[in-house]
């Protein structure tokens, strides 16, 4: 039994706070981002440069994973080409819903410069993309603000199950 | 039926094609210029078939024959000290007379000589292999079978090095476009999902600078971003985006562009 006795609901000592499911939910799932360490090309090195000391992922809660399984977004950063499109849509297919994708950079995007028979002509032709990120490459200050826009949109949406998984087709 | 040929601009083609151009060569000299190379091409001469002889650029060309081509690199490398393949691939001839021209650029570090081997093979014939004698030919006489469809008699692992395995066509044909055929065009969506998803998923967009200030699928107008899909007319509100919502966000700092610190000194 204790000896003393607080009155939690006087004083403003109430050590609870009240809140919908959905923003806790939301909240949490925004403020831990993993990403996919998914560097294809130069594009690869300033989204390392972004997690690194002088950028800082980690104050956003981005911390870079290295297996699909403990990611929650893909951060596709670089060239995707045609012999590797199969294994983008394999690691894709193996995050856990919710996920979500970056498309870092022009090659991402679009092909970019690459305009050959090799080189798939935007990475959403593939899997299905939140995010376009145009650049080439984008400064790590862009891949922040990107990562800022993915909260955004995280907090906009529902918590629960209503979330429609995306599929390309 | 005869074979279509383009006929777009034969009227005006006189006009802005030179008829009596000449595509300027390298001068060629004689070997007998350098007694280095000399002696190797007279050493070269006493045991193979050479056809053709001449230096370039200050390295000698040699034209032998196809079948001679493990012994001249062997002759070369173990007698006349030509101990490194820099590199070897082919030249497609097709268009001219369906042949394809093979070199093998050697390097002397004794002699500080460069010495290029030549041969012609017709299409469709393979070349012997001389990944024994050298290493490095492994990859090489992968790659020109991958982007040339030229095989290696005798090579260890005769498959393709950077295409897939499944892919069809060999890019460096002077024949292949260079945005692909429609194998490789369709190569990543018929292998993922399917020959019926060509439909749903839709061509490749080629032309880079394609910019539709009405497509709402494809494009967003910076600052006037709409949802997806959006039909659009051509008067769509501004839309401020600020790194947070107005509301702010439990237990996360608020960031505000207007009380951000602008830092000029790019030295910082």
């Amino acid at each position: 039994m204790a000896q003393h006795k607080v009155n939690y609901t006087q004083d403003g000592g109430l050590p609870v706070a009240l809140t919908s499911i959905d923003k806790i939910v939301n909240w949490g799932r925004s403020n831990s981002i993993w990403a996919l360490t998914y560097g294809l090309a130069c594009c690869g090195i300033e989204m390392m440069a972004s997690g690194a000391s002088r950028f800082d992922f980690d104050r956003y809660g981005t911390i870079f994973r290295a297996s699909p399984r403990q990611a929650d977004v893909m951060i596709v950063a670089g060239t995707l080409t045609k012999k590797h499109a199969e294994f983008i849509k394999r690691l894709y297919d193996q995050m856990t819903e919710p996920r979500w994708v970056i498309s870092m950079g022009s090659c991402a995007n679009t092909g970019g410069m690459f305009n050959t028979y090799a080189t798939v002509q935007g990475c959403d032709r593939v899997i299905p993309v939140d995010l376009y990120l145009p650049g080439c490459a984008p400064r790590p200050e862009t891949l922040q603000y990107g990562v800022m826009l993915l909260q955004k949109k995280i907090r906009a949406n529902k918590a629960g199950n209503a979330q429609k998984p995306k599929r390309l087709m | 039926m005869r074979a279509y040929t383009p006929k777009d601009d034969v009227q005006a083609k006189a006009y802005y094609t030179d008829r009596y151009y000449v595509a300027p060569q390298v001068p060629k000299q004689e070997v007998e210029t350098d007694e280095v190379f000399a002696a190797d091409l007279a050493a070269l001469k006493e045991k193979f078939d050479v056809k053709e002889s001449f230096i370039q650029m200050k390295q000698m060309i040699v034209y032998i024959n196809a079948s001679d081509i493990y012994g001249v690199l062997e002759f070369l490398r173990d007698e006349l000290t030509y101990t490194q393949l820099s590199e070897m691939s082919a030249i497609d001839w097709l268009a001219k007379d369906n042949t394809f021209e093979i070199f093998y650029q050697m390097l002397s570090m004794t002699k500080r000589k460069r010495l290029r081997i030549k041969f012609f093979i017709n299409n469709g014939d393979a070349v012997d292999s001389v990944e024994s004698l050298f290493r490095c030919a492994d990859w090489s006489e992968r790659e020109m079978f991958d982007m040339f469809g030229i095989e290696a008699n005798n090579h260890p692992f005769m498959k393709r090095i950077l295409l897939p395995y499944d892919w069809q066509g060999n890019p460096l044909l002077k024949t292949y476009p260079l945005e692909g055929d429609e194998f490789a065009a369709w190569y990543e969506v018929d292998k993922i999902y399917g020959k019926e998803a060509r439909d749903v998923i839709g061509p490749e967009i080629r032309d880079t600078a394609r910019v539709d200030r009405y497509d709402s699928e494809r494009f967003a107008r910076l600052g006037f971003e709409v949802p997806k899909g959006t039909e659009i007319t051509g008067n769509e509100e501004p839309n401020k985006q600020d790194y947070q919502e107005e509301g702010g966000v439990f237990l996360v700092k608020k960031f505000t562009k207007d009380a951000s610190k602008i830092i000029d000194d790019p030295q910082r």
